[in-house]
């Protein structure tokens, strides 16, 4: 141990470390493994013909577009939102900063239920939009909407502390020496939190894929419009095919697991800058 | 000091009107939704409903979860925060990710490995029997399910925090001949205290609203293995749309005053820090 | 990384803490669970079971625990007290199949029940157990449109037509949704005498109308009740009458020509029951089903008795001279699986790239 101690003085290594990977292992890493044993029981033509069926590769689609729409519109009302609480005094901006973990705490089928009474034809929403035409429960705007509701806190939550620690003397020099607002966003603000940004998206992203609860009740669940592929997980399982479900199921996970670690490495670096100042 | 010219004032007005509209829009209106159609049929209507024999028990099982959840994501959170933030070792880029997993692990993902590692198609699952233990199905099952879900919500608090606070103080006070969990009560915990708790509050209001998970682990059992938001929707589903709503607003105060406590904790650790 | 003796210890050590802290608070949660298996439940003051049903049968099954828990009473003088379960039907099966401790299960089709006994937990030769097939009730499948029928809808063929939208759950999740689908092949059976191309383009033509896919029976009424979506739901009859109750003045029923002998199948769940010592209260809960009293109470909540004395008392709510084809002119639930709802089957199949 003394050999080492440059690298190993603070005791309990072995004991947090352990109960770390206990924790994990029992809640995480276990249940995770016996799907991926499960699905070893398959051969890759099996899984690979499970996983490029048309209505499973509709629902890919529809999954993967309709999350990014929503992470993307998150992205950019998140960045909005967490400039307005950090920069600006206006009256009620506490109750607006309480509302934004509202999505963490509303049980999704709540949200769900609620967001198409709201949005169907007859409801409050909808009723204006359908005058024009527009439907949005029922189509894949109806499950944008449930999954912008979804990711809301995540940008918000990480870009709001780097906004927090960013220091306005660099736009305030750029002003004075006659910057234009645009020029001091992208040039100034953007690059110090982009990675935030990027992490947010990313959680967010990464949780809209998988989510479930709300968007059954919005989506109208046609087959190659609006059907998600946790649906099609779900009436997998319906049909007893545990196979096929937990081939797309690992498909899912291993989407989820990229996206996650790709925002790790982007964390991992905005630490080192926040940290380097 | 930055100039408030006119264009600036309108662009700060702007933001400040697209978020709250945003919010107002995606956040507010459907709570209110929930709770007008909640009263819609009158208080008496809304009360049976509330203190209904089922929806009592759907409360305790949430509460019982949440308690589990909290507890267990407590422990984990503060190992895990420690080992990653105060050693180093090779590795950490992937036992980082693997605590992030649960949050992008689709919930119906979430209760189907559990299904499968706890239910009748697992190898273990007559070992289980013989101790006459019920995972899925039952309540350990729903218990393990909320803690999958929130299982990264409180070590995430917590490495930044101990992240930006560095080792040079643990290392000083272990070559001074404090043991760790010395160490861990002194010196670390401080600093953590309001990260920790802020941690608890988000865990505790996503464990009650999981409704995924749960529903594939529960089994529907009426009084037994529903939780509130399952409870929303077996009575949304008998087409009793006043008490689903009713049952919905509980879970939606229980959630006002999360967050309220969320803002109250928050205020102070800035104020302490 | 060379690792120290004393770090294996306390990584062992917090090993055989967290794993026991784990035990306990899994078996915490079961303590009464487990008293209540240990011992035959039928020496006991009071016996509880679950029965694991689908979605529509809630109502019905909420009046019928009742007089059964009086009839059971009188019987033996031992309390009962029933834990309900609704859910989609296949999804039900599945979980009792996964290990959820039912009693009895009273599903909406022999497919359903057939993969709780495939899982091995019930004994073969339950259809027979009970009368008519273990089926104490029927229902058949018709149509619920709006009030005034706009869009003139009288028949299968008319739910073809440009313009009509139509609410159905999807036949791969929903066991009613199945009865649905196989009720409109057999229209289109009878109207192109057999010939199947003709009968999968009928069926195509339909379900490209289908505006919302619900993955279960109640939501797809919910969809067409609550959020005013389509022209035409089609349903249980009982799901329908109870629609119409509730909101007379806004819905109507239409009967098709021909229709599907629906027959919800119950069945004791063999090893559950002898684990737990509630064979003779669970085989008495489904028996009871065929009284009198209880075929009543299928009567009353829109379901067809089976109990053809009983089924002429309700002449007036149900339309008797309808046309019923059964799953019988299928091949049987097995048969009617693998060609039309299982992976690639006729279901797919109009479903592929449009």
């Amino acid at each position: 141990m003394r050999k080492k101690a440059n690298k190993r003085v603070i005791p309990l290594f072995g004991l947090s470390m352990g109960v770390t990977l206990t924790i994990l292992s029992l809640i995480v890493l276990i249940p995770l493994a016996s799907l991926v044993i499960f699905t070893a029981q398959m051969s890759w033509d099996e899984i690979i013909a499970v996983i490029t069926r048309d209505r499973v590769i509709a629902s890919f689609e529809v999954s993967f577009l309709t999350s990014f729409i929503a992470s993307v519109i998150n992205a950019v009302m998140g960045v909005v939102i967490a400039w307005v609480l950090v920069r600006y005094d206006f009256p009620f901006k506490k109750l607006l900063d309480g509302m934004i973990e509202l999505p963490f705490a509303l049980p999704t089928a709540v949200a769900g239920i609620a967001l198409t009474s709201l949005t169907a034809d007859t409801g409050l929403i909808g009723s204006f939009f359908a005058r024009f035409g527009i439907h949005i429960a029922y189509t894949r705007i109806g499950i944008t909407v449930a999954l912008v509701f979804i990711g809301i806190p995540f940008v918000v939550r990480s870009v709001k502390p780097v906004l927090e620690k960013l220091d306005s003397t660099y736009e305030e020099a750029a002003g004075v020496l006659g910057a234009s607002r645009t020029k001091i966003f992208w040039k100034i603000i953007f690059p110090e939190i982009r990675p935030a940004v990027f992490t947010g998206f990313g959680l967010a992203f990464g949780r809209c894929l998988g989510e479930y609860g709300s968007v059954v009740f919005i989506a109208g669940n046609k087959p190659f419009e609006t059907e998600i592929t946790p649906l099609i997980i779900m009436s997998e399982l319906q049909e007893y095919d545990y196979s096929s479900a937990t081939a797309i199921a690992l498909v899912m996970l291993v989407a989820s697991f990229l996206i996650l670690f790709l925002v790790n490495i982007i964390q991992s670096r905005n630490a080192k800058i926040m940290k380097g100042g | 000091m930055h100039e408030d010219t006119k264009g600036s004032k309108f662009l700060k007005w702007f933001l400040i009107g697209i978020s709250i509209l945003f919010i107002f829009v995606m956040l507010v209106l459907p709570l209110i939704t929930v709770i007008t159609e909640s009263l819609k049929k009158g208080i008496e209507t809304y009360w049976e409903a509330v203190s209904d024999e089922y929806t009592v028990k759907a409360v305790l099982l949430t509460v019982e979860a949440t308690l589990f959840a909290v507890v267990i994501n407590t422990v984990f959170g503060v190992f895990a925060a420690w080992t990653i933030t105060k050693f180093r070792f090779r590795g950490k880029k992937v036992l980082t990710t693997l605590i992030d997993v649960p949050v992008t692990v689709s919930p119906i993902i979430a209760g189907l490995i559990f299904v499968l590692t706890y239910g009748r198609q697992s190898i273990i699952y007559p070992f289980l029997q013989d101790m006459g233990i019920q995972v899925v199905f039952a309540v350990p099952g729903i218990i393990l399910a909320t803690v999958f879900v929130t299982f990264p919500f409180i070590s995430r608090e917590l490495i930044p925090v101990l992240e930006a606070q560095g080792t040079d103080e643990e290392e000083a006070a272990a070559l001074m001949g404090a043991n760790g969990f010395t160490i861990f009560r002194k010196i670390t915990f401080p600093h953590i205290k309001w990260a920790l708790l802020y941690g608890i509050v988000l865990c505790a209001a996503r464990a009650m609203g999981e409704f995924g998970a749960v529903s594939v682990l529960s089994g529907h059992l009426r009084g037994k293995t529903n939780t509130l938001p399952l409870h929303v929707e077996i009575l949304f589903n008998e087409f009793k749309y006043v008490p689903a709503f009713a049952v919905a607003s509980i879970l939606v105060m229980m959630a006002i005053v999360i967050l309220i406590i969320r803002s109250v904790v928050e205020y102070k650790g800035k104020k302490d820090a | 990384m060379k690792i120290s003796k004393k770090s294996v210890l306390s990584l062992i050590l917090s090993a055989t803490l967290t794993l026991t802290t784990a035990a306990v608070f899994t078996g915490c949660g079961n303590k009464s669970d487990n008293a209540a298996t240990a011992a035959d439940q039928s020496s006991q003051e009071k016996v509880t079971i679950t029965n694991v049903s689908y979605d529509p049968t809630r109502e019905l099954y909420a009046a019928y625990n009742e007089i059964f828990a009086k009839h059971w009473k009188e019987e033996t003088g031992q309390d009962v007290e029933i834990t309900q379960s609704h859910g989609g039907s296949g999804k039900q099966a599945l979980e009792v199949a996964n290990g959820l401790e039912a009693d009895v299960v009273t599903l909406a089709l022999e497919y359903d029940v057939k993969a709780v006994q495939d899982a091995g937990l019930i004994e073969d030769g339950w259809v027979s157990e009970f009368d008519k097939d273990s089926s104490p009730y029927t229902s058949t499948i018709v149509f619920l449109v709006r009030k005034g029928n706009p869009k003139n809808i009288k028949d299968w063929d008319d739910l073809v037509k440009d313009g009509v939208g139509v609410i159905t759950p999807n036949p791969k999740t929903s066991g009613g949704a199945r009865w649905n689908y196989l009720a409109a092949w057999s229209y289109a059976d009878k109207l192109y005498k057999g010939d199947e191309t003709k009968i999968k383009d009928f069926i195509k033509k339909l379900y490209q109308n289908v505006l919302v896919l619900d993955s279960g029976a109640r939501g797809a009424t919910t969809t067409f009740v609550e959020n005013g979506q389509g022209d035409v739901l089609i349903a249980w009859e009982n799901e329908a009458y109870l629609s119409i109750q509730d909101k007379p003045d806004d819905y109507e029923i239409v009967t098709p020509s021909i229709s599907i002998l629906a027959q919800p199948s119950v069945a004791v769940v063999d090893s559950v029951v002898d684990k737990r010592g509630t064979r003779k209260v669970a085989t008495e809960y489904l028996k009871y089903l065929y009284s009198d009293e209880a075929q009543r109470i299928a009567g009353d909540n829109y379901y067809r008795p089976s109990n053809e004395k009983i089924l002429k008392e309700y002449s007036d709510t149900f339309d008797l001279n309808i046309n019923l084809a059964t799953i019988k002119d299928f091949g049987g639930w097995d048969k009617a699986q693998k060609t039309h709802f299982a992976d690639g089957g006729v279901f797919d199949q109009i479903y592929d790239k449009k």
